[in-house]
């Protein structure tokens, strides 16, 4: 049985302890590319696709819309790029090997000049089935995105089960991804 | 009257508002007004401790532009809060409402409130001295002190 005293001596070094442990986990996952704080969770999640229709951006010679990415079999991602952002270039490369895995992923040009996107997908290649203009942001608006890139991850039955703000790094794939793939191919 | 005038200025000084442009605004002043209000409570998604009123950035002019859309379209200001939170979630409001996952924020001032009472309580009546009743023998000597002469 401890003391009184001795209660009060290691009360505080116990919060202390407490404290920093989960000041560390926070800190790894940041490292780790697992957590971000300004992160938010999307409203989506467990929602159907907000209805839309946007046009053809080049290289796609069609746009798509909500209606399309529905019918397509099996599971996808959708991604929203823009030629002015940098992590979507740090991301290209895992998209492209999630296309050469065999994912089917579609993507959104956000708020970018047409002829800009275009450029991006040509310099740094092309991971989509299709890819359409946003150029007002309008669309992006009713996903709830705050920034580029943000992927969402769409079931068979065209359901959001997961959004990711910020670039897909192979960390990303490996702890978020894959596990998805799992569950709902 | 350098510092009376200084004082003035700073009295005077208002916020900035990232609104850039009259264009931005709408003619009717009382919905402008209306807009504004609205505004200031949604929350940046970009800056995340300002408003869309406040903020700089192209997001937040997109929302400004939205918010002003559905007032002139004769939206409750419920019904524009709303709209945003069905997109961006509660956290889009820069006051959250409370329920079971905000209790813990909107209560913590009274469970500090009470839990520093309670300590307080316990400690005065931890202090408080313990006085035995005099003796005989002290009542003898007080009631000899305090004897008129």
């Amino acid at each position: 049985m401890i003391s009184r005293r001795q209660a009060l001596m290691l009360g505080p070094f116990g919060v202390a302890l407490a404290g920093g442990a989960a000041f560390w986990a926070m800190l790894d996952g940041m490292k780790q590319g697992t957590f971000d704080p300004r992160g938010l969770p999307s409203v989506l999640i467990g929602k159907p696709l907000p209805s839309f229709t946007l046009p053809a951006q080049a290289p796609s010679d069609s746009g798509f819309s909500s209606a399309d990415l529905v019918a397509a079999p099996g599971v996808k991602l959708l991604n929203f790029f823009a030629s002015w952002c940098v992590p979507c270039i740090e991301e290209h490369p895992e998209l492209m090997a999630l296309r050469r895995g065999g994912m089917p992923m579609w993507g959104i040009a956000y708020k970018d000049k047409p002829e800009a996107a275009a450029g991006f997908i040509k310099r740094n290649g092309d991971p989509f089935r299709q890819i359409a203009a946003d150029e007002t942001g309008r669309v992006a608006i009713d996903f709830g995105l705050y920034g580029v890139p943000e992927t969402y991850f769409v079931d068979r039955e065209g359901i959001v089960r997961w959004r990711w703000a910020g670039a897909i790094t192979p960390d990303v794939t490996a702890k978020a991804l894959r596990p998805l793939l799992k569950q709902y191919a | 009257m350098i510092r009376l005038l200084v004082i003035a200025f700073l009295l005077a000084a208002r916020p900035a508002f990232a609104v850039d442009s009259p264009a931005e605004m709408l003619p009717d002043h009382a919905q402008e007004v209306r807009a504004a209000e609205i505004g200031r409570q949604l929350r940046c998604l970009v800056c995340q401790n300002e408003s869309i009123e406040d903020s700089g950035a192209d997001l937040a002019k997109d929302l400004r532009r939205i918010v002003r859309q559905r007032v002139v379209a004769g939206d409750t200001d419920k019904q524009v809060v709303d709209w945003m939170v069905a997109r961006y979630g509660t956290f889009v409001m820069l006051k959250p409402p409370f329920n079971w996952i905000t209790a813990a924020l909107w209560l913590s001032p009274v469970i500090a409130l009470v839990l520093g009472g309670f300590a307080a309580f316990a400690a005065r009546r931890r202090r408080a001295p313990q006085v035995a009743p005099l003796s005989a023998v002290e009542q003898a000597r007080l009631a000899e002190l305090t004897r008129p002469l």
